[in-house]
């Protein structure tokens, strides 16, 4: 029955679905975090310049991002981020692609996490004469992060699913290996299936687990 | 009096759009030093990226007028490209969501059932299609389409592309629904049982009226998603989207790939950002408004909503 998966590398697509995820989120959550710290900063010019990346970036779809990626960065200006192999330099242009759009919504994420902490909190800062900087780093996003493990949790699942985008460029990850292999073979029921089980079974047990660090992490107010 | 005062301007502040002020003081004259400094550290190296954008741009002769001139006054590219593909793209998204609307309805309120066997059916459905990636349901859609019936290769595509926005966002919107419905006071049912409503007449009169009011910001802001998701089509299927416009266009105004491309974000841009404005102010209403129960589900809830797992808890 299952014969027809003979001649494809199942796992080793899923698996550069797993390095697309993993190298876009560490992405992600650091220019998100330095994104969101520009959106609530003292300098104008910065908290413009954050807010308009985020309302650009999210109303844009991944799919013309990563598209762009290849087509305009590439093709057109010949960037290739220090890769020589085809392979190598589509998989980067999709990180690139994914971490530029997933740190937007990093960003809201983190600012509604700034939100909540206690204004009291800041102020007991400001009166021990801590500066900006010192309050972001030492009181504001220890206990921003602690909350908004959840609403992470969402974008890490939700980005994990954005990266079949990336076969629009023909990275070789698992929805690229599932269009080939309905094309080639006669089981579309059978080969759907088995391509949903193998998100389900990355998305699932994420949200699972995180959702339950989120609670075990979360600032008791 | 005067902490009151205080307290509710301090309230003002946190409000969602506004940067949070209190972080830091009003700036004093050492302050504005600093920040003025930060700010033009920051203004040279914006000008540096952006020069270097435009000296790669213009080594790759992408800023020759002619490639960016047609889109101002060659009325011909916008009647041949883009316009039919901005057609294709608003039709694809709004057949998505009048069709995964009253789908994803009935899957809600399926959810909400008195029967246990309803619950978990529908809930495996809900959770099932949020857990997987709108391609795979695009690509399944098309391939299952070619092999079952005689749908037309050219409308296939857009056959493909609405099944999968209708599967996935069916199963954001019942969560929405459900949302919305929770999201009322329970007085409503109350009431609507004093009065010896059924279950059915009281979802069916008091409960789903109500509950849509509190929810179209968030359906609008579900149909920014729905709109930016059909660019898939475009790109894996070849549905004559917006994206798609980008190789013939570009092919035919003389290799102006990033004149295309910007045009089209451009485009993109202005139609979600008309969405999200109209959500934001209808949900500015809606809080504001006396008539309804005041109950609303933000277009923010969305992104919760939107992940597999476990549901949200329902609000006291």
């Amino acid at each position: 029955m299952f014969d027809f998966l003979e001649g494809y590398d199942l796992l080793g697509a899923f698996w550069v679905t797993v390095q697309l995820t993993f190298w876009s989120a560490l992405g992600s959550l650091v220019w998100g975090t330095l994104l969101a710290a520009m959106r609530v900063g003292p300098v104008p010019l910065m908290r413009g310049f954050g807010t308009a990346y985020v309302t650009v970036v999210r109303n844009i779809p991944l799919t013309v991002i990563i598209v762009f990626t290849s087509l305009g960065l590439f093709q057109t200006l010949g960037i290739s981020l220090g890769a020589d192999r085809f392979t190598t330099i589509n998989f980067r242009l999709a990180v690139l692609g994914l971490t530029a759009y997933t740190s937007a919504f990093v960003c809201e994420a983190l600012r509604s996490g700034i939100n909540t902490v206690p204004l009291g909190q800041v102020e007991a800062a400001r009166a021990i004469g801590l500066s900006f900087p010192q309050i972001l780093r030492i009181i504001v996003l220890p206990q921003a992060f602690r909350s908004v493990v959840g609403p992470l949790t969402n974008v890490l699942i939700a980005l994990t699913k954005n990266t079949t985008v990336a076969a629009a460029i023909g990275v070789a990850e698992a929805a690229l290996l599932m269009r080939e292999m309905i094309e080639n073979e006669a089981q579309l029921i059978l080969i759907s299936a088995i391509f949903a089980f193998g998100y389900i079974c990355l998305t699932l047990p994420t949200g699972l687990l995180l959702g339950r660090l989120a609670k075990k992490v979360a600032v008791k107010r | 009096m005067r902490r009151t005062g205080s307290g509710r301007a301090a309230k003002r502040r946190t409000d969602r759009d506004e940067a949070p002020t209190v972080l830091y003081d009003v700036p004093g004259p050492r302050a504005r030093r600093r920040n003025l400094l930060w700010t033009l550290l920051f203004l040279a190296a914006l000008a540096a990226v952006v020069w270097w954008v435009i000296a790669g741009l213009g080594a790759k002769n992408q800023l020759e007028a002619e490639k960016w001139e047609p889109f101002l006054t060659d009325g011909r590219v916008w009647q041949t490209y883009l316009l039919p593909a901005l057609k294709n793209t608003v039709i694809a998204a709004a057949l998505a969501m009048l069709l995964a609307l009253p789908l994803g309805a009935l899957l809600g309120i399926a959810r909400l059932s008195d029967h246990r066997a309803v619950r978990a059916g529908a809930g495996t459905v809900v959770e099932f299609f949020r857990a997987i990636p709108v391609l795979i349901l695009m690509l399944f859609a098309n391939a299952a389409y070619a092999e079952f019936t005689d749908i037309s290769p050219e409308t296939r595509p857009l056959y493909a592309v609405v099944t999968g926005l209708v599967l996935y966002n069916a199963s954001v919107l019942a969560e929405v629904v459900r949302a919305g419905i929770l999201a009322l006071p329970a007085g409503q049912t109350d009431a609507a049982k004093a009065i010896g409503m059924r279950k059915g007449q009281t979802m069916a009169y008091v409960l789903l009226p109500q509950s849509v009011t509190a929810m179209l910001p968030a359906l609008i802001s579900q149909l920014v998603v729905i709109v930016k998701d059909t660019a898939l089509g475009g790109a894996m299927l070849g549905f004559a989207e917006l994206l798609a416009s980008v190789r013939p266009m570009s092919a035919n105004y003389g290799a102006n790939t990033i004149a295309c491309f910007t045009v089209v974000a451009v485009l993109f841009v202005l139609l979600n950002l008309a969405l999200t404005t109209f959500a934001a102010r209808l949900e500015r209403r809606l809080r504001r408004g006396k008539r309804s129960t005041g109950a609303v589900v933000t277009a923010e809830a969305v992104d919760d909503l939107a992940t597999p797992g476990e549901p949200p808890a329902p609000k006291p």
